[in-house]
Protein backbone atom coordinates (compact mmCIF):
# COMPACT_ATOMS: atom_id res chain seq x y z
CA UNK A 1 0.00 0.00 0.00
CA UNK A 2 2.47 2.59 1.31
CA UNK A 3 4.73 1.63 -1.59
CA UNK A 4 2.21 2.07 -4.41
CA UNK A 5 1.68 5.67 -3.08
CA UNK A 6 5.08 6.17 -2.85
CA UNK A 7 4.96 4.91 -6.59
CA UNK A 8 2.36 7.44 -7.42
CA UNK A 9 3.45 9.87 -6.04
CA UNK A 10 6.64 9.60 -7.82
CA UNK A 11 4.75 9.74 -10.62
CA UNK A 12 3.34 12.42 -9.72
CA UNK A 13 6.16 14.54 -9.05
CA UNK A 14 7.73 13.42 -12.37
CA UNK A 15 4.69 14.83 -14.58
CA UNK A 16 4.78 18.38 -12.34
CA UNK A 17 8.57 18.51 -13.18
CA UNK A 18 8.09 17.91 -17.14
CA UNK A 19 4.91 19.51 -17.32
CA UNK A 20 6.21 21.95 -19.83
CA UNK A 21 7.65 19.21 -21.90
CA UNK A 22 4.50 17.11 -21.73
CA UNK A 23 2.02 19.99 -22.27
CA UNK A 24 4.14 20.76 -25.24
CA UNK A 25 4.64 17.18 -26.40
CA UNK A 26 0.19 16.74 -26.20
CA UNK A 27 0.18 19.96 -28.39
CA UNK A 28 2.27 18.20 -30.97
CA UNK A 29 1.04 14.68 -30.66
CA UNK A 30 -2.90 16.33 -31.83
CA UNK A 31 -1.33 17.76 -35.32
CA UNK A 32 1.22 15.07 -35.42
CA UNK A 33 0.52 12.25 -35.63
CA UNK A 34 -3.44 12.69 -34.74
CA UNK A 35 -4.32 15.45 -36.82
CA UNK A 36 -2.82 13.68 -39.66
CA UNK A 37 -4.23 10.46 -39.43
CA UNK A 38 -7.87 12.17 -38.97
CA UNK A 39 -7.59 13.66 -42.44
CA UNK A 40 -6.05 10.91 -43.53
CA UNK A 41 -9.25 8.22 -42.11
CA UNK A 42 -11.92 10.85 -43.23
CA UNK A 43 -10.07 10.71 -46.75
CA UNK A 44 -9.98 6.95 -46.68
CA UNK A 45 -13.76 6.95 -45.45
CA UNK A 46 -14.84 9.54 -48.42
CA UNK A 47 -14.19 6.10 -50.65
CA UNK A 48 -17.61 5.31 -49.54
CA UNK A 49 -19.01 7.86 -51.54
CA UNK A 50 -17.77 5.41 -54.73
CA UNK A 51 -19.44 2.60 -53.58
CA UNK A 52 -18.99 -0.54 -52.22
CA UNK A 53 -16.69 -1.63 -53.67
CA UNK A 54 -14.19 1.09 -53.71
CA UNK A 55 -14.78 1.54 -49.87
CA UNK A 56 -13.70 -2.10 -49.43
CA UNK A 57 -10.82 -1.55 -51.62
CA UNK A 58 -9.49 1.15 -49.83
CA UNK A 59 -9.95 -0.26 -46.28
CA UNK A 60 -8.70 -3.57 -47.57
CA UNK A 61 -5.39 -1.84 -48.30
CA UNK A 62 -5.12 0.03 -44.99
CA UNK A 63 -6.47 -3.04 -43.04
CA UNK A 64 -3.66 -5.14 -44.78
CA UNK A 65 -0.68 -2.60 -44.53
CA UNK A 66 2.86 -4.27 -43.73
CA UNK A 67 3.63 -3.80 -40.20
CA UNK A 68 0.05 -2.67 -39.49
CA UNK A 69 -0.17 -3.59 -36.12
CA UNK A 70 3.42 -1.41 -35.35
CA UNK A 71 1.93 1.03 -37.23
CA UNK A 72 -1.41 1.30 -35.00
CA UNK A 73 0.26 1.48 -31.96
CA UNK A 74 3.09 4.00 -32.70
CA UNK A 75 1.05 6.47 -35.01
CA UNK A 76 -2.51 5.89 -33.25
CA UNK A 77 -2.83 4.10 -30.05
CA UNK A 78 -0.03 5.99 -28.24
CA UNK A 79 -0.05 8.98 -29.11
CA UNK A 80 -4.02 9.33 -29.30
CA UNK A 81 -3.99 7.97 -25.28
CA UNK A 82 -1.41 10.33 -24.02
CA UNK A 83 -3.17 13.21 -25.80
CA UNK A 84 -6.74 11.82 -24.89
CA UNK A 85 -5.74 11.54 -20.67
CA UNK A 86 -3.67 14.45 -20.79
CA UNK A 87 -6.12 16.47 -22.43
CA UNK A 88 -8.94 15.34 -19.64
CA UNK A 89 -6.64 16.77 -17.15
CA UNK A 90 -6.02 20.02 -19.10
CA UNK A 91 -9.74 20.29 -19.70
CA UNK A 92 -10.95 19.41 -15.81
CA UNK A 93 -8.49 22.02 -14.19
CA UNK A 94 -9.81 24.48 -16.59
CA UNK A 95 -12.80 26.84 -14.79
CA UNK A 96 -14.86 27.69 -17.83
CA UNK A 97 -15.93 31.68 -17.47
CA UNK A 98 -17.86 32.09 -21.16
CA UNK A 99 -20.76 33.81 -19.64
CA UNK A 100 -18.51 36.30 -17.95
CA UNK A 101 -16.53 36.58 -21.26
CA UNK A 102 -18.07 35.79 -24.31
CA UNK A 103 -15.52 36.29 -26.41
CA UNK A 104 -15.32 34.60 -29.71
CA UNK A 105 -11.61 33.36 -28.59
CA UNK A 106 -12.96 32.29 -24.66
CA UNK A 107 -15.91 29.98 -26.71
CA UNK A 108 -13.57 28.38 -28.69
CA UNK A 109 -11.37 27.38 -25.79
CA UNK A 110 -14.76 26.19 -23.87
CA UNK A 111 -15.56 24.23 -27.04
CA UNK A 112 -12.37 22.74 -27.36
CA UNK A 113 -12.45 21.35 -23.84
CA UNK A 114 -16.15 19.95 -24.34
CA UNK A 115 -15.02 18.31 -27.81
CA UNK A 116 -11.76 17.20 -26.47
CA UNK A 117 -14.29 15.24 -23.56
CA UNK A 118 -16.76 14.33 -25.94
CA UNK A 119 -14.39 12.56 -28.35
CA UNK A 120 -12.54 10.44 -25.50
CA UNK A 121 -15.99 8.46 -24.95
CA UNK A 122 -16.96 8.54 -28.95
CA UNK A 123 -13.46 7.48 -30.13
CA UNK A 124 -13.35 4.68 -27.73
CA UNK A 125 -17.00 3.58 -28.74
CA UNK A 126 -16.31 3.69 -31.94
CA UNK A 127 -12.61 1.70 -31.35
CA UNK A 128 -14.89 -0.85 -29.37
CA UNK A 129 -17.26 -1.14 -32.57
CA UNK A 130 -14.77 -1.37 -35.28
CA UNK A 131 -11.37 -2.25 -34.02
CA UNK A 132 -11.83 -4.32 -31.05
CA UNK A 133 -14.86 -6.55 -32.67
CA UNK A 134 -11.97 -7.11 -35.48
CA UNK A 135 -9.72 -8.60 -33.09
CA UNK A 136 -12.91 -10.40 -32.55
CA UNK A 137 -12.94 -11.92 -35.84
CA UNK A 138 -15.56 -9.65 -37.18
CA UNK A 139 -15.05 -8.37 -40.96
CA UNK A 140 -14.31 -4.63 -41.46
CA UNK A 141 -16.16 -4.11 -44.17
CA UNK A 142 -18.35 -1.29 -45.88
CA UNK A 143 -21.35 -3.87 -43.97
CA UNK A 144 -19.94 -3.23 -40.74
CA UNK A 145 -20.83 0.39 -41.46
CA UNK A 146 -23.80 0.61 -42.92
CA UNK A 147 -25.21 -2.03 -39.98
CA UNK A 148 -24.00 0.78 -36.88
CA UNK A 149 -25.41 3.80 -39.02
CA UNK A 150 -29.45 1.56 -39.80
CA UNK A 151 -29.58 2.36 -36.36
CA UNK A 152 -30.44 6.46 -36.45
CA UNK A 153 -29.40 7.74 -33.01
CA UNK A 154 -25.91 5.69 -34.33
CA UNK A 155 -25.54 8.11 -37.22
CA UNK A 156 -26.38 11.36 -34.90
CA UNK A 157 -24.22 10.26 -32.78
CA UNK A 158 -21.59 9.73 -35.44
CA UNK A 159 -21.96 12.82 -37.01
CA UNK A 160 -21.47 14.62 -33.89
CA UNK A 161 -18.93 12.41 -33.16
CA UNK A 162 -17.44 13.38 -36.92
CA UNK A 163 -18.19 17.25 -36.42
CA UNK A 164 -16.12 17.23 -33.12
CA UNK A 165 -13.35 15.72 -34.32
CA UNK A 166 -12.85 18.04 -37.17
CA UNK A 167 -13.43 21.23 -34.81
CA UNK A 168 -10.98 19.92 -32.30
CA UNK A 169 -8.30 19.26 -34.81
CA UNK A 170 -8.70 22.86 -36.96
CA UNK A 171 -9.32 24.97 -33.20
CA UNK A 172 -6.17 22.75 -31.66
CA UNK A 173 -3.94 23.79 -35.25
CA UNK A 174 -4.66 27.28 -34.46
CA UNK A 175 -3.46 27.11 -30.91
CA UNK A 176 -0.63 24.90 -31.29
CA UNK A 177 0.76 28.07 -33.55
CA UNK A 178 0.30 30.19 -31.03
CA UNK A 179 1.93 27.43 -28.72
CA UNK A 180 4.90 27.20 -30.66
CA UNK A 181 5.01 30.53 -31.21
CA UNK A 182 4.94 30.71 -34.92
CA UNK A 183 1.54 32.86 -34.99
CA UNK A 184 2.22 36.09 -32.50
CA UNK A 185 0.73 39.29 -33.94
CA UNK A 186 -2.61 39.66 -33.49
CA UNK A 187 -3.10 40.14 -37.46
CA UNK A 188 -1.63 36.36 -37.57
CA UNK A 189 -3.76 35.07 -35.12
CA UNK A 190 -6.64 36.27 -36.75
CA UNK A 191 -5.81 35.36 -40.40
CA UNK A 192 -4.88 31.43 -39.03
CA UNK A 193 -8.48 31.72 -37.29
CA UNK A 194 -9.70 32.36 -41.00
CA UNK A 195 -7.32 29.68 -42.39
CA UNK A 196 -8.76 26.83 -39.63
CA UNK A 197 -12.21 27.71 -40.10
CA UNK A 198 -11.42 26.74 -43.61
CA UNK A 199 -10.05 23.45 -42.55
CA UNK A 200 -12.87 23.28 -40.24
CA UNK A 201 -15.23 23.29 -43.00
CA UNK A 202 -13.01 21.41 -45.62
CA UNK A 203 -12.57 18.35 -43.49
CA UNK A 204 -16.25 18.11 -42.05
CA UNK A 205 -17.77 17.95 -45.47
CA UNK A 206 -15.50 15.36 -46.61
CA UNK A 207 -16.66 13.54 -43.18
CA UNK A 208 -20.31 14.29 -43.34
CA UNK A 209 -20.05 12.90 -47.58
CA UNK A 210 -18.36 9.85 -46.18
CA UNK A 211 -21.19 8.47 -42.96
CA UNK A 212 -23.93 9.79 -45.26
CA UNK A 213 -22.75 7.34 -47.84
CA UNK A 214 -23.31 4.25 -45.53
CA UNK A 215 -26.77 5.23 -45.18
CA UNK B 1 -27.67 83.17 -9.51
CA UNK B 2 -25.35 80.45 -9.68
CA UNK B 3 -25.50 79.68 -6.12
CA UNK B 4 -29.40 79.22 -6.63
CA UNK B 5 -28.37 77.05 -9.50
CA UNK B 6 -25.94 74.85 -7.79
CA UNK B 7 -28.16 74.35 -4.87
CA UNK B 8 -31.15 73.00 -7.48
CA UNK B 9 -29.07 70.80 -8.84
CA UNK B 10 -27.79 69.16 -5.22
CA UNK B 11 -31.49 69.45 -4.50
CA UNK B 12 -32.38 67.40 -7.70
CA UNK B 13 -29.36 64.52 -7.00
CA UNK B 14 -29.68 64.03 -3.15
CA UNK B 15 -33.36 62.33 -4.20
CA UNK B 16 -31.65 60.11 -6.30
CA UNK B 17 -29.89 56.96 -5.11
CA UNK B 18 -27.25 54.38 -6.20
CA UNK B 19 -28.25 50.96 -5.09
CA UNK B 20 -25.16 48.49 -4.41
CA UNK B 21 -24.69 44.67 -3.97
CA UNK B 22 -22.24 43.80 -2.26
CA UNK B 23 -20.48 40.91 -1.76
CA UNK B 24 -19.40 40.48 1.88
CA UNK B 25 -17.18 37.95 3.97
CA UNK B 26 -16.02 38.66 7.85
CA UNK B 27 -12.65 36.35 7.94
CA UNK B 28 -10.95 34.51 5.56
CA UNK B 29 -12.52 31.19 6.83
CA UNK B 30 -16.29 32.79 6.71
CA UNK B 31 -19.03 32.28 4.14
CA UNK B 32 -19.17 35.37 1.67
CA UNK B 33 -23.09 36.41 2.07
CA UNK B 34 -24.57 39.48 0.30
CA UNK B 35 -26.03 42.52 1.46
CA UNK B 36 -27.63 45.96 -0.34
CA UNK B 37 -26.84 49.50 0.38
CA UNK B 38 -28.73 52.61 -1.01
CA UNK B 39 -26.13 55.92 -1.51
CA UNK B 40 -27.08 59.19 -2.40
CA UNK B 41 -26.01 59.82 -5.40
CA UNK B 42 -23.54 62.81 -6.30
CA UNK B 43 -22.53 63.90 -10.03
CA UNK B 44 -19.36 62.28 -11.09
CA UNK B 45 -19.44 59.55 -8.54
CA UNK B 46 -16.97 56.76 -8.72
CA UNK B 47 -16.89 53.42 -6.64
CA UNK B 48 -14.60 54.20 -4.17
CA UNK B 49 -16.68 57.11 -3.48
CA UNK B 50 -19.64 55.74 -2.74
CA UNK B 51 -17.56 53.15 -0.51
CA UNK B 52 -16.95 55.68 1.74
CA UNK B 53 -20.02 57.07 1.56
CA UNK B 54 -20.99 53.40 3.10
CA UNK B 55 -18.01 53.73 5.43
CA UNK B 56 -19.36 57.35 7.00
CA UNK B 57 -22.83 55.60 7.29
CA UNK B 58 -22.61 52.18 7.39
CA UNK B 59 -26.42 51.24 7.17
CA UNK B 60 -27.88 48.89 4.80
CA UNK B 61 -31.18 49.10 2.58
CA UNK B 62 -32.95 47.93 5.49
CA UNK B 63 -32.16 50.48 7.61
CA UNK B 64 -29.93 48.66 9.88
CA UNK B 65 -26.37 49.74 11.07
CA UNK B 66 -23.61 47.14 9.33
CA UNK B 67 -19.96 47.20 9.47
CA UNK B 68 -18.81 49.60 7.18
CA UNK B 69 -16.96 47.50 3.76
CA UNK B 70 -13.45 46.88 3.56
CA UNK B 71 -11.53 47.53 0.89
CA UNK B 72 -7.84 48.25 -0.51
CA UNK B 73 -6.85 51.48 -2.66
CA UNK B 74 -4.07 53.86 -3.06
CA UNK B 75 -3.45 55.62 -6.00
CA UNK B 76 -7.26 56.65 -7.49
CA UNK B 77 -5.30 57.03 -10.69
CA UNK B 78 -5.06 53.39 -11.72
CA UNK B 79 -1.82 52.78 -12.09
CA UNK B 80 -1.08 51.09 -8.64
CA UNK B 81 -4.20 47.94 -8.89
CA UNK B 82 -4.76 47.69 -5.24
CA UNK B 83 -8.55 48.69 -5.75
CA UNK B 84 -9.19 45.77 -7.96
CA UNK B 85 -12.33 44.25 -7.38
CA UNK B 86 -15.34 42.30 -9.05
CA UNK B 87 -17.81 44.80 -10.61
CA UNK B 88 -20.86 43.95 -12.36
CA UNK B 89 -19.01 40.20 -13.27
CA UNK B 90 -16.25 41.70 -14.25
CA UNK B 91 -12.45 42.26 -12.44
CA UNK B 92 -11.24 46.24 -12.73
CA UNK B 93 -10.14 48.93 -10.77
CA UNK B 94 -12.78 50.61 -8.35
CA UNK B 95 -10.88 54.33 -9.23
CA UNK B 96 -11.76 54.24 -12.69
CA UNK B 97 -15.46 52.61 -12.29
CA UNK B 98 -17.48 55.34 -12.67
CA UNK B 99 -21.26 55.03 -11.03
CA UNK B 100 -22.59 56.73 -14.45
CA UNK B 101 -21.38 54.31 -16.68
CA UNK B 102 -22.37 51.35 -14.54
CA UNK B 103 -26.11 49.69 -14.73
CA UNK B 104 -27.42 49.30 -11.28
CA UNK B 105 -27.39 47.13 -9.21
CA UNK B 106 -24.04 47.63 -9.30
CA UNK B 107 -22.71 44.22 -7.71
CA UNK B 108 -18.71 44.41 -5.94
CA UNK B 109 -17.61 41.05 -5.10
CA UNK B 110 -13.75 40.34 -4.31
CA UNK B 111 -11.64 38.30 -7.12
CA UNK B 112 -11.54 35.36 -6.21
CA UNK B 113 -8.57 33.80 -7.75
CA UNK B 114 -7.03 35.11 -4.36
CA UNK B 115 -7.47 34.51 -1.30
CA UNK B 116 -10.35 36.97 0.69
CA UNK B 117 -9.06 38.41 3.64
CA UNK B 118 -12.30 40.32 4.55
CA UNK B 119 -14.89 41.77 2.61
CA UNK B 120 -13.01 43.25 -1.10
CA UNK B 121 -9.73 42.74 0.18
CA UNK B 122 -7.91 40.08 -1.41
CA UNK B 123 -3.99 39.03 -0.84
CA UNK B 124 -2.37 39.13 -4.32
CA UNK B 125 0.95 37.59 -2.40
CA UNK B 126 0.68 35.02 -5.00
CA UNK B 127 1.62 37.32 -7.84
CA UNK B 128 4.35 38.73 -6.10
CA UNK B 129 6.17 35.74 -5.08
CA UNK B 130 5.62 34.58 -8.70
CA UNK B 131 7.39 37.70 -9.83
CA UNK B 132 10.40 36.54 -7.76
CA UNK B 133 10.23 33.54 -9.27
CA UNK B 134 10.29 34.29 -13.04
CA UNK B 135 13.35 36.79 -11.55
CA UNK B 136 11.04 39.79 -12.92
CA UNK B 137 14.37 42.29 -12.31
CA UNK B 138 17.51 43.49 -13.87
CA UNK B 139 20.51 42.20 -11.80
CA UNK B 140 23.25 44.76 -11.08
CA UNK B 141 24.41 44.34 -7.58
CA UNK B 142 27.59 43.51 -7.62
CA UNK B 143 30.58 44.34 -5.24
CA UNK B 144 32.22 46.64 -7.73
CA UNK B 145 30.79 48.97 -10.10
CA UNK B 146 29.55 47.53 -13.22
CA UNK B 147 29.56 50.71 -15.04
CA UNK B 148 27.17 51.97 -18.02
CA UNK B 149 25.00 49.20 -19.56
CA UNK B 150 24.26 48.76 -23.19
CA UNK B 151 22.45 51.66 -24.53
CA UNK B 152 18.23 50.81 -25.11
CA UNK B 153 17.33 52.24 -28.51
CA UNK B 154 14.26 54.71 -28.24
CA UNK B 155 12.14 53.13 -30.07
CA UNK B 156 12.53 49.92 -28.39
CA UNK B 157 12.12 51.86 -25.23
CA UNK B 158 8.70 53.48 -25.85
CA UNK B 159 7.50 49.72 -27.15
CA UNK B 160 8.55 48.49 -23.38
CA UNK B 161 7.11 51.15 -21.88
CA UNK B 162 3.97 49.81 -22.97
CA UNK B 163 4.69 46.33 -21.25
CA UNK B 164 6.21 48.01 -18.03
CA UNK B 165 2.15 49.50 -17.22
CA UNK B 166 1.94 46.29 -16.01
CA UNK B 167 0.71 47.08 -12.35
CA UNK B 168 0.20 43.46 -11.11
CA UNK B 169 -3.34 44.21 -9.96
CA UNK B 170 -4.27 40.66 -10.83
CA UNK B 171 -7.28 41.52 -12.97
CA UNK B 172 -5.96 38.83 -16.05
CA UNK B 173 -5.54 36.68 -13.86
CA UNK B 174 -9.12 36.75 -12.43
CA UNK B 175 -9.86 37.03 -16.09
CA UNK B 176 -7.99 33.83 -16.98
CA UNK B 177 -9.41 30.23 -17.15
CA UNK B 178 -6.48 28.52 -16.44
CA UNK B 179 -5.52 30.76 -13.16
CA UNK B 180 -7.59 28.71 -10.30
CA UNK B 181 -7.07 26.30 -7.26
CA UNK B 182 -6.73 23.35 -9.57
CA UNK B 183 -3.30 24.56 -11.16
CA UNK B 184 -0.12 26.15 -10.37
CA UNK B 185 -0.41 29.11 -13.72
CA UNK B 186 1.19 31.98 -12.80
CA UNK B 187 -0.86 33.83 -15.03
CA UNK B 188 -0.64 35.53 -18.02
CA UNK B 189 0.85 39.42 -16.30
CA UNK B 190 4.49 37.34 -15.17
CA UNK B 191 4.89 36.10 -18.61
CA UNK B 192 4.29 39.39 -20.06
CA UNK B 193 6.94 40.51 -17.30
CA UNK B 194 9.50 38.14 -18.40
CA UNK B 195 9.28 39.33 -21.69
CA UNK B 196 9.43 43.57 -20.83
CA UNK B 197 12.83 42.38 -18.48
CA UNK B 198 14.54 40.01 -21.77
CA UNK B 199 13.65 42.82 -24.37
CA UNK B 200 16.14 45.19 -21.91
CA UNK B 201 19.45 45.60 -22.67
CA UNK B 202 20.89 44.50 -19.14
CA UNK B 203 18.59 42.39 -18.24
CA UNK B 204 18.64 40.19 -21.48
CA UNK B 205 21.71 38.79 -19.95
CA UNK B 206 19.90 36.76 -17.47
CA UNK B 207 17.46 35.81 -20.38
CA UNK B 208 17.80 31.94 -19.90
CA UNK B 209 17.38 32.24 -16.10
CA UNK B 210 13.97 33.48 -16.76
CA UNK B 211 12.80 30.90 -19.50
CA UNK B 212 14.04 27.87 -17.40
CA UNK B 213 11.59 29.98 -14.59
CA UNK B 214 8.70 30.46 -17.98
CA UNK B 215 9.36 26.92 -18.39
CA UNK B 216 8.66 25.26 -14.96
CA UNK B 217 5.15 23.70 -13.51
CA UNK B 218 2.29 26.65 -13.46
CA UNK B 219 4.43 28.48 -16.58
CA UNK B 220 4.14 29.11 -19.81
CA UNK B 221 2.60 25.78 -21.19
CA UNK B 222 -0.26 26.00 -19.04
CA UNK B 223 -1.40 28.75 -21.24
CA UNK B 224 -4.80 27.70 -22.77
CA UNK B 225 -5.14 30.76 -25.38
CA UNK B 226 -8.57 31.77 -23.96
CA UNK B 227 -7.30 35.01 -24.61
CA UNK B 228 -9.56 36.77 -21.76
CA UNK B 229 -6.50 38.66 -20.39
CA UNK B 230 -6.10 41.17 -23.44
CA UNK B 231 -9.79 41.78 -23.06
CA UNK B 232 -9.55 42.30 -19.21
CA UNK B 233 -6.20 44.20 -19.29
CA UNK B 234 -6.89 47.82 -17.83
CA UNK B 235 -3.71 49.02 -19.09
CA UNK B 236 -3.99 47.66 -22.85
CA UNK B 237 -0.70 45.81 -22.44
CA UNK B 238 -0.51 43.05 -25.46
CA UNK B 239 -0.52 39.78 -23.05
CA UNK B 240 -1.34 37.77 -25.51
CA UNK B 241 1.23 39.02 -27.75
CA UNK B 242 3.93 38.55 -25.02
CA UNK B 243 2.55 35.17 -24.61
CA UNK B 244 3.09 33.89 -28.04
CA UNK B 245 6.52 35.67 -27.92
CA UNK B 246 7.61 33.47 -25.24
CA UNK B 247 6.20 30.83 -26.89
CA UNK B 248 8.29 31.47 -29.16
CA UNK B 249 11.57 31.76 -27.03
CA UNK B 250 11.53 29.18 -25.02
CA UNK B 251 10.74 26.81 -28.46
CA UNK B 252 14.14 28.23 -29.45
CA UNK B 253 16.00 28.60 -25.91
CA UNK B 254 14.70 24.33 -25.13
CA UNK B 255 15.78 23.61 -28.82
CA UNK B 256 19.24 25.23 -28.42
CA UNK B 257 19.57 23.70 -24.68
CA UNK B 258 18.58 20.65 -26.17
CA UNK B 259 20.71 20.26 -29.25
CA UNK B 260 22.76 23.05 -29.36
CA UNK B 261 26.68 23.21 -27.25
CA UNK B 262 27.18 24.48 -23.62
CA UNK B 263 25.91 28.07 -24.42
CA UNK B 264 23.78 29.94 -21.90
CA UNK B 265 22.72 33.04 -23.38
CA UNK B 266 22.27 33.75 -27.50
Amino acid sequence: MSACLSVLRGVKDFMRDSDFGLRRLHSLLGILPIGLFLTQHLIINHFATQGVEAFNRASDFMGNLPFVLWLEWIVIYIPLMFHAFFGLYIAFTAKPNTSRYGTYRNWMFFLQRITGVFLVIFIAWHIWQTRVQKAFGAEVDFDMMADIVANPLMLAFYVVGIVSATFHLANGFWSFLVTWGITQSPRSQRISTFVMMGLFLVLSVIGIRAIFAFV
Amino acid sequence: MAENAVKERNEATAAKTVQFKIQRQDSPESSPYWETFNVPYRQNMNVISALMEIRRNPVNSEGKKTSPIQWEMNCLEEVCGACSMVINGRPRQSCTALVDQLTQPITLEPMRTFPVVRDLVVDREVMFDSLKKVKAWVPIDGTYDLGEGPRMPERKRQWAYELSKCMTCGVCLEACPNVNDKTNFIGPALISQVRLFNAHPTGAMNRDERLDALMQDGGLAECGNSQNCVVACPKGIPLTTSIAAMNRAASVYSFKRFFGSDHMVD
